[in-house]
């Protein structure tokens, strides 16, 4: 019984949100909202894995979101989509549905890859200097965007909405709530098996002492490798994900400052806390929903929240502690089996 | 052929110039400190609206002396915009980094503070001013020389010297001023430097005076030769100075010199033979294969680590 409280939970969770958009109990403002949440949360604690558990500095996750939002975007509207970019669809619309995570895994699979433009100089440098490779690559996914024509360069590109109707015409539900839903869970899981694993007990090692873990005969390189892979990878499943709700991307949504968000994020949850990123995100979001309205202002108002969060409490709302151990109670309903 | 060459030679030098003035305070910053200041292409950012203020301000008829002419008000202003970046350097560190130092944190969170830092300068100029380009006041009539076919104006020829003579004053200050020696020992060692009555807080201030003050040269210069302002024109002109400091090999000033100029030719020959889309692209990518190659740059030592 006590095994199967968290899923039952979640499944309640799923039902109540797919229900009370199918019924239009919240509105469309708010269902975007969730959505976002959702994708946040993926941003959130993918990048934890990196900032917090490595101890690395990555800032350039939104371009391996942006790897993975156009390599979704473009593989859906080319299987299923009319378009003036790849022409008839080369796959009958109504197979959207069973194919949509396949895609969005696609681009993930593709984000991870770009990761590798980060990984393999992690090998030799740290630091500062991965920061700024960080940046010099997203900088550089950016760039190569903007300069592939087919995709509509800088202008953007769009026809994922097609693809979305075509899902709802099959069966009739708010699929993208189901998608982005499944995806967050899905995100969660993976990376909190990661971290409780021989390989996250490796990250650990390396973002305590590289060298001494080197030492005692962990792979770092491989280790590096793996966490930068599964970072990356589960930022472009995020991107997909983005780019599916809004129907919509451009490269102008993922420069430094949607990086900085996802940062903001990471940090204010705390260095290394899963929960405490997820919980993060959530505020986060609701956070940027209220400042909306100060359009500039914000972008001042949210690295003055970083400042101040790195001046008087930079381990976080949490620091390195997971819920269990804020509340020792929960414990056994989150054992894990070895 | 020769003469296009020999041209776009003479305008990667005039772009190098401000790279190397940038990279400059990019490298001495961080050779004091080992913190990369990433707010310092927001500071030339900054150092150029002083400009702008500084020059409206003194210049026409309105000015604060009616009918000044342009040479002169370049000699007040140049000095004058170097002080009041220079302020604004100096309290950035005063009240982000200063306290973070002092509280001993991991260097990583100063990292963060500097870059939000950095963005705090962009967007908030972009709310105090408003979205609207400034375009800057023409100061001094563009005079324009033709040697051998190639044109060169003097305010080019003014860069390029401006430059130059920055960095040999860098170098005089650094290696041959007793502050030189402290700012030198202090990179050395920093726990080491207040127990031998250095007072290490104001070597540090003046290592932002100087770093900023060479930020707010570039800024001024800058708005001389590309006289449109814009608040987010520091953003990515200070990445590329940043990519041409960790080029040169962070940390020597030469190397900062000399890697500005060598960004500023690879830009400029870029642009030459390809769309100009492509530039930052080739910019990043020779970044990226650099420090993969050499982490430490053209003209960096590789420290040991001692276990």
């Amino acid at each position: 019984m006590k095994r199967l409280s968290v899923p039952a939970l979640l499944a309640v969770l799923f039902a109540v949100l797919v229900w009370a958009s199918q019924t239009g109990a919240l509105n469309i403002y708010w269902q975007s909202v969730i959505m976002f949440m959702g994708v946040n949360i993926i941003l959130s604690s993918s990048l934890n894995i990196i900032n917090g558990n490595m101890g690395e500095f990555s800032c350039g996750h939104a371009g391996f979101m942006a790897v993975g939002a156009y390599v979704s975007s473009v593989l859906s509207v080319a299987l299923f989509a009319k378009s003036a970019a790849f022409g008839q669809p080369l796959l009958p619309p109504s197979l959207a549905v069973w194919f949509f995570p396949v895609i969005l895994l696609v681009g993930g699979l593709a984000a991870s890859v770009v990761g590798l433009l980060v990984a393999i100089p992690s090998f030799k440098t740290r630091g500062d200097y991965l920061a700024i490779i960080t940046i010099a690559a997203a900088y550089i996914v950016k760039s190569t965007i903007e300069n592939i024509n087919i995709i509509g360069g800088a202008r953007g590109f769009m026809g994922m909405g097609s693809v979305m109707n075509a899902m709802e015409n099959t069966a009739n539900l708010p699929w993208m709530m189901v998608w982005v839903f499944v995806g967050t869970v899905f995100s969660v899981w993976l990376i909190r098996r990661f971290i409780y694993s021989t390989f996250g007990k490796g990250v650990d090692a390396i973002s305590q002492d590289e060298i001494a873990a080197e030492i005692m005969s962990v792979d770092t390189n491989h280790i590096k490798l793996v966490a930068f892979m599964v970072s990356c990878g589960l930022a472009g499943v995020a991107g997909g994900l983005f780019a599916h709700i809004l129907g919509y991307v451009n490269p102008g949504s993922f420069t430094i400052l949607k990086s900085t968000e996802i940062m903001v994020m990471v940090y204010l949850g705390g260095m290394g806390s899963l929960t405490g990123s997820v919980l993060s995100a959530i505020l986060v979001t609701l956070l940027m929903e209220a400042l909306r309205p100060l359009q500039i202002i914000k972008w001042v108002v949210i690295p003055l929240v970083l400042v101040l969060l790195m001046q008087f409490r930079p381990e976080g709302i949490m620091g390195r502690r997971e819920l269990a151990d804020v509340f020792p109670g929960l414990r056994k309903f989150y054992k894990f089996k070895g | 052929m020769l003469q296009s060459l020999l041209q776009n030679i003479l305008n990667a030098l005039q772009w190098g110039s401000f790279y190397s003035l940038i990279a400059l305070g990019y490298c001495l910053v961080y050779g004091v400190l080992l913190l990369i200041n990433f707010a310092h292409g927001d500071i030339f950012m900054v150092g150029a609206y002083i400009a702008f203020f500084v020059c409206t301000f003194l210049l026409g008829k309105f000015g604060l002396i009616p009918g000044l002419p342009g040479w002169l008000v370049m000699t007040l202003a140049v000095p004058l915009t170097m002080i009041l970046t220079a302020v604004v350097g100096v309290t950035l560190e005063r009240v982000a980094y200063r306290p973070l130092r002092r509280k001993g944190v991991n260097r990583l969170y100063v990292v963060i503070t500097a870059l939000m830092c950095g963005l705090i300068l962009e967007n908030g100029n972009l709310a105090l001013l408003g979205a609207s380009r400034k375009s800057f006041p023409t100061l001094i009539p563009t005079h324009v020389y033709h040697f051998f076919g190639v044109t060169v104006t003097n305010l080019k020829l003014m860069v390029i010297g401006v430059a130059i003579l920055g960095f040999l004053l860098l170098q005089f200050i650094v290696s041959r001023t007793k502050i030189g020696m402290a700012m030198r020992a202090i990179s050395y060692d920093r726990f080491a430097v207040p127990l031998m009555g250095i007072p290490a807080d104001t070597v540090i201030v003046f290592t932002f005076v100087l770093g900023s003050a060479f930020a707010g040269l570039a800024g001024i210069f800058f708005a001389m030769t590309y006289p449109v302002l814009d608040p987010y024109m520091g953003a990515l002109i200070g990445w590329k100075a940043f990519i041409a400091a960790v080029v040169g090999g962070i940390g020597s000033i030469a190397g900062a010199f000399a890697g500005g100029f060598l960004l500023g030719f690879v830009e400029i020959m870029v642009v030459a033979f390809f769309p100009s889309t492509f530039r930052d692209l080739i910019a990043f990518s020779i970044l990226l294969l650099i420090l993969s190659i050499r982490p430490t740059g053209l003209f960096g030592v590789a420290k040991s680590t001692k276990i």
